[in-house]
């Protein structure tokens, strides 16, 4: 089986087409990010509070917001969040709401406003966490166990919260119901201590302005770290215009996945910027792997031009460049697919931007490549400049160290 | 030829029970749920996997600053005394923003080198400049200044690590965080309500025992106003706690203390006379010679006992005290423990602060093991089949070739102690995806030295040599991004970018050197002439 045998296609003649392609998406992601939705930023970056919580019932966005509002908090985004049918909603709160002093003030608010059927003098067993419920129950005693309590209550309390956590994904609707996994005599003595409201918190992310400043310089130092790395590396192995064509091409890429996010209003995390880095380096493969092929055809094609010693080379790597990424692409779909709520941001920029890169390392780095060359040909500094005698020296280099071409047929010819 | 082949061989099945012991261990029972059980105690998971709290803080080293150089300022004071130089006045002027600065003015031009050398040999941490007027600035050295707030660093990961033992969290861990802006991160697994290890954890216990000069004043302006509006340079203004419906009072307290936190050598929970909860705390040698000198020296004189800046509790010095002493103020039993806990575990040496919190809880832990082996094995699964499919008999060279890779990867996670994330899963996913590209590479090339019309045996040599350059280049781009992704990352991004990098270092020998040996085995069993599958 095989795809794009002896494909021909033109490449550079529709160079104007892809240019037109790819200003519509940039000044489409630019726009978004000026003028309409900005960049949206995750709560990694842009600071606030954010808590999960589910509901033993279908929510109500507006008693939530109501009861929000009772407690002082006016402006929190509320937002229905994973599958469908699960009840689970996510209240973030901006940064302007996260006290310096206090960081879990507002999380703290979020949950006084949400409590339900509160019974005083009684905590509520939904958020109860592990260390009160074996607490309580060391002390009621209920199983009379005085000598070894202090090791059976544990694990007794523990078999209660996964209960509640992992078989019922976080809220039980009642007490009665941890008789599947406990004594009659600890559920009634848990009976007297504990009530039930009707929502447990899952997750909670606060991050301080501070810490949200902190990380934005991160990221952005960190995308212009690999942008360089890949500058400086492609300079020292082909010759410094192709390392600028990479960057560029990785650039552009760049530009459009966070214009994507801009676009859709999906808030670029963390995570999403570890994709965004991986993305620098996998764009670059491509473009690598077609320029590898360049520098072996411009020795061998030396009567032709560049552009058709380019055209050549990428139709020779197409089979190869679509292939991989078509299984990367897969892979990342999977995880889009499948991967979970958490992951959605980071597989969705893995997935723009494989399309992205692969369709640029053909269509944007290597005609800069030619253009670059035209417009040295036009300054009058000559044709051969590219192919020239940097990329023969570099050649000449890698055969004395035995890594190219002519070395392994030596040793086939000795077998 | 073959005997170098089954060298080969051997040391590629040699690799691979090395990385399958890195996985499971030596499992202590054959069967399925042993060897799940030791594959547990192998992978460690990260927070977002299992669950638990995430903490960033930052210790306010100004703090500790601040305790230096009110020391300094008493030294000064009692060495100008001693040593009879005048001077108008000392004074801090910006406790906030510059905490090592003092000011000392009016000090006699005849006295000026006199005052200049006795403050640079008792106080050997700071420089002393001069300044208009007969006034003199004295700066902490900024070498000392570092070193005295990466010392209050240090110690507070210490005190942390002594709480959060003694509070019996499981495997905490408590290290130094980001690029030098005295942060510390502590991460606990399994506790998802940290309200508790956070009060544990925060309350500075800063404990220091010092004179009360006025008060108490119901409100911070009356207090003011009882000084006309400037209160001594060498006083402070201090509130209660809160109780109830009033708010706090206010005392004058003196700058210096007779006794800090450092001095204790124990602290229990215990009752005062009236048998309400307190805590008794006793001293050490030293500290107790410090508090018998000043307790003998200020007998009828207010002494306060201050606890991270709040007036605990003021008493008259009725006699000279010597190393033991009782604090109370309205606490509750559970209370009394942890303060005599934190007071034991040694007192932070300055206030932190709290600059990030997550939790995860562990169903969503759960759930996100779920999605993420899923998605890796049907990805895992599409990538297979589809290069049977493509490759025929040379996929399942690549599809051996990529196993290796996962198994490898798999068995650094274990050997290493490297965390397993969630981003990390999708690392690992993300290495079989690109992995596969070296294959591609491969077996693209293969495939046109045979249409160039080469034997199978040279065209798989041909093929090798010229994508192994290619492939290379392409290895180092994306490990140079894991790299930098490592550096400036933290926590889940960081699993990511090690499962990445890590991948896709095992993957250079997988796809080129495991692959070329299927190959060479291929092509060894096959009469000359013979095609190849691919």
């Amino acid at each position: 089986m095989e795809f794009f045998r002896d494909a021909n296609i033109d490449f550079l003649g529709k160079k104007w087409y892809f240019l037109a392609f790819s200003l519509v998406f940039s000044i489409a992601g630019i726009a978004s990010m000026l003028f309409w939705h900005g960049i949206p930023l995750g709560v990694d970056f842009r600071g606030g509070t954010l808590v999960y919580v589910k509901f033993s019932h279908t929510p109500n966005d507006n008693a939530i917001r109501a009861a929000m509002d009772k407690v002082g908090l006016h402006n929190p985004r509320i937002q229905d969040y994973g599958e469908p049918g699960r009840n689970e909603v996510l209240i973030d709160l901006p940064v302007q709401e996260t006290n310096e002093q206090a960081l879990d003030q507002g999380k703290l608010q979020i949950i006084n406003a949400l409590q339900s059927n509160v019974v005083p003098g009684k905590e509520d067993f939904n958020n109860a966490s592990l260390l009160t419920i074996a607490n309580y129950l060391n002390q009621k005693d209920p199983l009379h166990l005085s000598t070894d309590s202090a090791q059976k209550y544990p694990d007794i309390a523990k078999a209660l919260i996964d209960y509640r956590n992992k078989t019922k994904g976080g809220v039980i609707a009642s007490l009665d119901e941890l008789k599947a996994v406990a004594d009659p005599a600890v559920v009634s003595s848990l009976n007297d201590g504990f009530y039930l409201s009707d929502y447990g918190v899952y997750q909670v992310e606060i991050v301080g302005p501070q810490v949200g400043k902190q990380l934005q310089t991160q990221a952005k130092l960190a995308v212009v770290y690999s942008l360089l790395g890949m500058l400086v590396y492609l300079a020292f192995r082909f010759e410094l215009i192709y390392g600028i064509a990479a960057v560029i091409t990785v650039f552009h890429d760049t530009l459009i996945t966070v214009g994507f996010f801009s676009l859709t209003n999906k808030p670029i995390s963390l995570t999403v910027i570890a994709a965004i880095l991986t993305l620098v380096g996998y764009s670059n493969n491509d473009t690598i792997v077609v320029f590898d092929r360049i520098r072996e055809n411009l020795k061998l094609m030396r009567r032709e031009s560049l552009a058709d010693v380019v055209n050549r080379s990428i139709n020779q790597t197409l089979s190869r460049t679509i292939l991989t990424a078509g299984l990367t692409f897969l892979t990342v779909l999977a995880l889009y697919l499948f991967g979970g709520e958490v992951l959605h941001g980071f597989s969705f920029a893995l997935v723009i931007g494989i399309l992205i890169g692969t369709y640029s390392s053909i269509a944007i780095a290597a005609p800069i490549l030619v253009a670059y060359q035209e417009w040295r040909s036009k300054k009058g500094k000559g044709s051969g400049t590219l192919g020239g005698s940097k990329l023969a020296a570099n050649e000449a280099k890698s055969i004395k160290s035995g890594r190219t071409t002519q070395v392994p047929s030596k040793v086939s010819a000795g077998r | 030829m073959n005997k170098n082949l089954g060298w080969k061989l051997i040391a590629i099945i040699a690799v691979l029970l090395f990385f399958v012991i890195g996985i499971f261990g030596i499992p202590k029972e054959w069967s399925g749920k042993g060897l799940m059980a030791s594959l547990g105690d192998r992978i460690h998971l990260g927070l977002d996997l299992k669950g638990g709290t995430h903490l960033i803080l930052q210790v306010q080293v100004n703090d500790a600053v601040n305790v230096d150089s009110d020391n300094a300022v008493e030294r000064i004071k009692a060495d100008a005394k001693a040593r009879k130089i005048n001077y108008a006045s000392i004074t801090k002027p910006d406790p906030v923003a510059t905490p090592d600065k003092i000011v000392v003015t009016g000090v006699p031009t005849e006295s000026a080198s006199d005052f200049r050398s006795f403050i640079s040999d008792r106080l050997p941490e700071y420089d002393i400049n001069s300044a208009p007027n007969n006034s003199w600035v004295i700066t902490m050295k900024p070498q000392s200044l570092a070193d005295l707030k990466g010392r209050a660093v240090q110690q507070a990961i210490e005190t942390i690590r002594n709480r959060i033992d003694s509070l019996g969290v499981s495997e905490p861990t408590i290290q130094e965080h980001g690029l030098g802006d005295y942060q510390i991160l502590v991460q606990l697994p399994g506790v998802d309500d940290p309200e508790r290890v956070k009060e544990i954890m925060q309350s500075t216990a800063m404990l220091e025992i010092k004179q009360a000069m006025g008060g108490p004043y119901p409100t911070r302006d009356a207090a003011l106003q009882d000084h006309g509006g400037v209160l001594p340079p060498d006083a402070e203004l201090l509130p209660t706690k809160s109780s109830g419906d009033n708010g706090p009072q206010w005392y004058l307290i003196s700058r210096a203390a007779a006794v800090t936190g450092r001095d204790l050598r124990g602290a229990d929970s215990s009752r005062d006379e009236n048998g309400a909860p307190a805590v008794q705390f006793n001293l050490t040698g030293e500290g107790g010679r410090k508090f018998a000198a000043f307790t003998g020296s200020h007998v009828g004189d207010n002494l306060a006992v201050i606890l991270d800046h709040k007036v605990q509790e003021v008493a008259v010095i009725k006699d000279q005290i010597h190393d033991t002493g009782i604090i109370n103020g309205r606490f509750t039993d559970q209370e009394t423990k942890d303060l005599s806990m934190v007071l034991r575990s040694g007192a932070l040496p300055a206030g932190i602060k709290y600059l990030e919190e997550r939790t995860v809880g562990p169903s969503l832990g759960a759930d996100s093991i779920k999605a993420g082996v899923q998605a890796a094995v049907i990805g895992m699964a599409a990538v297979l089949i589809f290069m049977l499919i493509y490759y025929r008999a040379a996929g399942i060279n690549a599809d051996i070739a990529l196993i290796l890779n996962l198994i490898i990867l798999l068995g650094f996670l274990g050997f290493s102690g490297a965390t397993l994330t969630l981003p990390g899963i999708a690392g690992v996913i993300l290495t079989v995806g690109m992995g596969v590209d070296s294959n591609v590479l491969i077996f693209e090339r293969i495939r046109e030295e045979l249409r160039a019309g080469k034997t199978p045996p040279s065209a798989v040599q041909q093929g090798f040599a010229h994508a192994w350059i290619t492939i290379v280049d392409t290895h180092v781009t994306t490990i140079v991004s894991a790299i930098i992704l490592f550096i400036f990352g933290t926590g889940p991004v960081r699993g990511f970018a090690v499962t990445l990098s890590f991948g896709l270092f095992a993957n250079l020998f997988t796809a080129v050197f495991v692959s070329r040996v299927i190959f060479d085995w291929i092509l060894s069993r096959k009469q000359r002439g013979e095609a190849l599958s691919i």
